[in-house]
């Protein structure tokens, strides 16, 4: 009686609520999803015209019905986690909420369908919007002119010290090298040896910021600039930004400023008045403009009167007669960054977000973020290290160090937070805090939301003190427990490989509609 | 933690073999956590004390190699390319390239003993 049905366990493990299969494995030979209309036109004979190189099969391709494709997405879609599910307190990142109005303004007819092959004359709203968008972007920063076109942050940062090598080599010497903090995000060093620059470190001093004697002393006539984050990555305001600015610039040098803690500044300070040259701004972050996979991204740069003339082509300009036209003819430029003029998408929820909230509503919106990260912060200090004592703007980073004693990384607390149903913050970075968890709140949660965090954080803490193992084997409620992170580094699978068979080219002939 | 007295060790958490070895610190390879891949320059190509010569990546995080001397790279460790768990294994025996230098350069680096309290300095414990 050894196969008598006993039925499945509790948690079905082998079942499509459990697992997915890729859809080239559900394919089964002869099905379908489409039916092409009659030939309205006479039918050619494809292999007299194409001889050799006619078809004869499709390669492999999947073949499903309607219902399979719609089942296998929708599953799909379930298994990921959103912000419209939940909070992601994901440090450095800025998942705030997107309103909704801004997708709403974005699916308008006449923005959802313009072409970029439109003439000037039809793409005058076009043109307005990114010229509205340039102008508060200019209001918000401080700074002098604008360019849009960069398609994410790091594409801004290139951009950014793309303009810095033009504008030194206009004035006889490129320099060779460009500064950058230890606790700078890992795209501006990336950024700085594409554009051609030696890449020189900057260590942190006690209080997490730039260490002014230590810059004075590297700063020399080889500087061509400082790629600076402010706030920094541990979420502190480089209060002495200004005089960080005058060192840079008694030797020639400029200060780029990374834009990606700009959320934390919007409507209270603006980096063109702290001394700022050159930025890049993350609409995708700071501007709500959806990221994380749903993308595209969007960063746009903003710079100083003296860094205008090399901005990529084309840029926005006013004709005599009060409309808008792109200038092409501008012979300093560094040339375009992207096609066409950006991701226009972008420019229309950005603007909403803007508008939405006006002067006053952005202004409070970066109080409410920095009030959040610092609640949080107050409610979790006395359970978890906090290596930088220096107050908090948008975010707060903590270390692992009291749970590590008991061998409970960050790591593992971050995978326990998914058995709590959010979404893990950061961890191991900024990488000057060894062990870190950098949590980022964003205005958008409530007292609420944020006290369901805290909750979950503190049971965690003392899950690591009283019982390790449940921590360091997390997460145990999630349709995948802890996978195997490092062989997956080490071999990984990167291709599906498709059986001998292939998809013949059959004729449609089923009489079903779907 | 065994850090062995015949080598030199940097700040940077390198360690040279009079012999031209250079490898990463045991502290190095525990605080990287789980190495996936290691990235070596070529040989014959030159060495600036201080300056990075690869990229060593673990699951945690992408980190320069600096090196600990000025000279040339006489040898590559290959067997790195397909085990570079070996590091994690045995950090004081996994060697990562092998340089020709003056040995005089030697002088100027942390002993055994010196590395272990900048470490313990470091790290606060």
């Amino acid at each position: 009686m050894g196969d008598k049905f006993v039925g499945t366990p509790k948690k079905a493990s082998v079942h499509v609520n459990q697992n997915e299969d890729l859809i080239f494995e559900k394919s089964s030979p002869g099905k379908k999803a489409y039916r092409l209309s009659e030939l309205d036109v006479p039918a050619v004979d494809a292999a007299a015209l194409l001889g050799d190189a006619v078809r004869t099969d499709l390669g492999v391709m999947p073949e499903l019905s309607e219902i399979e494709i719609v089942r296998h997405f929708t599953r799909l879609s379930t298994w990921n986690y959103a912000i419209d599910l939940g909070m992601f307190p994901l440090g450095s990142c800025t998942m705030k909420y997107n309103g909704r109005v801004n997708e709403l303004v974005a699916r308008l007819e006449g923005l959802a369908e313009a072409h970029p092959y439109q003439p000037e004359s039809l793409s005058q709203g076009v043109l307005e919007i990114m010229q509205v968008l340039s102008d508060s972007l200019l209001d918000i920063t401080g700074m002098d002119s604008i360019t849009l076109q960069p398609a994410a942050g790091a594409h801004g940062e290139f951009t950014g010290i793309l303009l810095v090598r033009a504008y030194h080599e206009s004035k006889g010497n490129p320099r060779k090298k460009i500064l950058i903090p230890d606790s700078a995000h890992g795209t501006n060093p990336a950024t700085a040896a594409v554009v051609g620059y030696q890449v020189q470190n900057l260590k942190s001093n006690a209080e997490g910021m730039v260490d002014l004697a230590e810059l004075e002393k590297l700063v020399d006539e080889d500087t061509a600039a400082l790629m600076l984050t402010n706030p920094s990555t541990i979420g502190v305001f480089e209060s002495e930004i200004h005089k960080i600015a005058d060192i840079l610039h008694a030797k020639g040098a400029l200060l780029y400023m990374d834009g990606a803690n700009m959320n934390a500044l919007v409507g209270k300070v603006r980096p063109g008045d702290f001394g700022v040259d050159v930025m890049h701004l993350n609409l995708h972050k700071t501007f709500s403009t959806p990221h994380g996979g749903g993308g595209p991204g969007s960063g746009p740069v903003a710079c100083k009167k003296i860094l205008e003339p090399f901005l990529p082509t084309p840029v926005l300009a006013t004709k005599n007669d009060g409309t808008l036209t792109l200038d092409y003819n501008r012979p300093q430029s560094v040339g375009r960054v992207r096609a066409w003029y950006g991701n226009f998408g972008m420019f229309i929820r950005a603007l909403a977000y803007i508008l939405a909230n006006g002067p006053d509503g952005l202004r409070q919106t970066t109080e409410d973020a920095v009030l959040n990260a610092n609640y949080l912060r107050a409610k979790l200090e006395d359970v978890f290290d906090l290596p930088f004592k220096t107050a908090s703007m948008h975010e707060v980073v903590f270390s692992d160090k009291l749970q590590a004693k008991n061998g409970v990384k960050t790591g593992d607390m971050g995978k326990r937070l998914l058995d709590y149903g959010f979404h893990a913050y950061t961890v191991s970075f900024p990488l000057i805090v060894a062990g870190a968890m950098m949590i980022e709140p964003t205005e958008s949660e409530s007292r609420e939301e944020l006290d369901l965090l805290i909750d979950a954080l503190r049971q965690i803490a003392r899950e690591a003190e009283e019982n390790p193992e449940l921590v360091k084997t997390a997460p145990h409620t999630t349709r995948l427990r802890r996978l195997d992170e490092t062989t997956a580094a080490r071999k990984p699978i990167l291709r599906w490989k498709a059986p001998a068979a292939s998809t013949p080219l059959t004729p449609d002939t089923a009489a079903k509609e779907w | 933690m065994a850090y062995p007295t015949e080598y030199r060790y940097t700040k940077e958490h390198e360690w040279i073999a009079a012999d031209g070895r250079i490898g990463i610190t045991d502290y190095a390879q525990s605080t990287l956590g789980d190495i996936v891949f290691v990235e070596l320059p070529a040989v014959g190509a030159e060495l600036n004390a201080g300056q990075s010569f690869g990229t060593v990546e673990s699951v945690k995080a992408v980190s320069d190699l600096y090196s600990p001397v000025n000279g040339k790279v006489l040898e590559v460790n290959e067997a790195l390319n397909s085990a570079p768990e070996s590091v994690n294994a045995d950090a004081n025996g996994t060697w990562m390239i092998k340089a020709e230098f003056d040995a005089s350069q030697l002088e100027n680096l942390l002993t055994a003993e010196a590395y272990e309290k900048f470490v313990s300095e470091e790290t606060g414990h």
